[in-house]
């Protein structure tokens, strides 16, 4: 099967940006990525485009062919909506999309506007992720129900919040070096553990912030990098995703993710590759207990071991499987509908040694993305190689 | 959004009144899969075939949470307890009521009592200890 090449990246940074439209800021986005990837805007076939919140933050729906024309590309355009992993799901079906031989070049990316909702609206808007019937009117937050699992994994396997402030503080410790990080600045496991209470044991240090960004990449077929000569050193060799039951309570174990255990395993037999081979990942972080989850899902750590991987560091950007070198979505951010496709351009740019944090896995051949909708009723994992040095 | 008082919804209204009245159901379909209302087709399944069941008087909280940051429609109730009880053929998520918040735990027997949000004063699935 033909590889399909990331050719170039582009994300905003990641921050409290109230003024900015979403327009603006995935045509920021897309500019850079195309000025890095070196393809011209004429060539795009498709955008496929994530986002979740629009119409209540901005009163806009229809924001796909809204994308193409802010991005100066004249194109088919379509919106992923899929709660926090609509930019993972738009690039998974653009990647099969280009493997189909369907496309040649397709923009795909994804934007979101939050921070101008203030606390309370974004905690509204983010809880429509989850079942409104029997969750959000029992007054269920997104951490709350983030909390629910966070409980429910220390009766099952032990561990303290402690231990999740670690995660906490290794992020941050990774987004110091990133310039499109919200917060560069570290933080200490005291912090974590005397920050203000969201949802117990979650404080407000163990959850990722409201933001404000976007993320695109233009992805391209093996024979149009190869005929156009690019520099497209990284493919993305593996998709998967997986889905779940919308209510948490439906689920059959509250405290694991079959969702992304499903995505990852698709993934990695997409790209005929194991846990094993992975050198970093950047999973869906979106609060602490969200990391442990996620590593325990995708095989990288036995269940009921992640949850003292950062504190022992063993995911530390020097540890045997760094994970979130970019700060995750801890540090760097959630910009909802930008997030999945940020994750997959940070995984990109370390594999291609263009990153701040490339110098920790200077001999990275193989790094994963993992993405989740809601409390992981969605999943969408990626597999990035290098293919070409 | 928040004014959920607004929106009918078949089906869950229903079932809201019929817990209020202490029958509370469940559905359940002939390979025994339990799941809640409104419903056509059993998730597990895709039988058709969904009867009512009644809920058993007591369940188990499994998890819960202490949530201080609420969402506008709790935000004069916060803090508040949220749990997520077994009831045999499904699992409902609610807030604890009538108890203090530090004495909730995982393992409470619970029943279920409709309360009402303190914000909106829309109706609210809540477990109060046995
Ligand atoms: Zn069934």
């Amino acid at each position: 099967m033909s590889d399909v090449r990331v050719a170039g990246v582009g994300l905003t940074p990641f921050g409290n940006t109230p003024e900015r439209t979403s327009r603006d800021l995935f045509a920021e986005a897309s500019i850079t990525a195309f000025e890095d990837s070196g393809v011209s805007r004429t060539d795009v076939d498709a955008l496929l485009y994530g986002n979740f919140m629009g119409e209540l933050a901005e009163h806009q729906g229809h924001q796909g062919p809204l994308m193409a024309e802010a991005a100066g590309v004249q194109a088919p355009a379509t919106r992923y909506e899929s709660a926090c992993a609509s930019s993972g799901a738009a690039v998974r079906d653009a990647v099969m999309r280009i493997r189909n031989g369907e496309d040649d070049v397709i923009l795909v990316g994804g934007a979101e506007r939050m921070t101008n909702l203030g606390t309370a609206g974004a905690t509204e808007a983010l809880a429509i992720a989850a079942d409104d019937l029997w969750e959000v009117r029992a007054g269920m937050t997104f951490p709350g129900a983030y909390a629910l699992m966070a409980q429910a994994y220390f009766a099952e396997y032990g561990g303290e919040h402690e231990d999740l402030a670690h995660i906490a503080v290794k992020n941050h410790e990774n987004a110091m070096t990133n310039d499109k990080a919200q917060y560069q600045s570290a933080i200490e496991v005291s912090d974590v553990l005397e920050a203000p209470q969201v949802s117990t044991p979650l404080g407000l240090y163990d959850s990722c912030p409201i933001s404000d960004g976007a993320a695109a990449i233009v992805l391209t077929s093996e024979a149009y990098a190869d005929e156009h000569d690019l520099e497209a050193p990284v493919a993305i060799t593996g998709t998967g995703q997986g889905g779940d039951r919308m209510a948490l309570h439906d689920r059959e174990y509250l405290a694991r993710s079959p969702a992304a255990r499903e995505a990852g395993a698709e993934a990695y037999a997409d790209a005929g590759i194991d846990a094993a081979d992975v050198d970093l990942a950047e999973v869906h972080d979106c609060f602490t207990i969200a990391e442990v989850l996620a590593i325990e899902s995708l095989d990288l750590f036995p269940v009921g071991e992640g949850i003292s991987a950062a504190r022992d560091g063993r995911t530390t950007a020097d540890g045997e499987t760094p994970i979130n070198l970019s700060g995750g979505l801890k540090a760097k951010g959630h910009p909802v509908g930008a997030t999945g496709a940020s994750q997959i351009a940070e995984v990109a740019t370390l594999l291609a040694g263009d990153h701040p944090n490339s110098s920790f896995v200077e001999d990275a051949t193989a790094g994963l993305a993992h993405n989740a909708g809601g409390t992981v009723a969605s999943a969408t994992v990626h597999v990035l190689e290098v293919v070409d040095r | 959004m928040s004014d959920a008082a607004e929106i009918q919804d078949a089906g869950f209204d229903d079932w809201i009144d019929a817990a209020t009245a202490g029958e509370a159901y469940a559905l359940e379909c002939p390979n025994g899969h339990g799941s809640l209302p409104p419903r056509r087709v059993c998730p597990d399944c895709g039988s058709t075939e969904l009867e009512e069941v009644p809920l058993p008087d007591t369940g188990e909280i499994e998890t819960f949470t202490v949530t201080h940051v609420p969402t506008p429609a709790f935000a004069d109730d916060a803090p508040y307890a949220t749990a997520i009880a077994d009831f045999g053929p499904v699992r409902i998520t609610g807030q604890v009521v009538g108890i203090d918040l530090e004495r909730v735990e995982t393992g409470l027997e619970v029943e279920l009592e409709i309360t009402v949000s303190e914000t909106t004063g829309d109706r609210v699935i809540g477990f109060s200890p046995v």
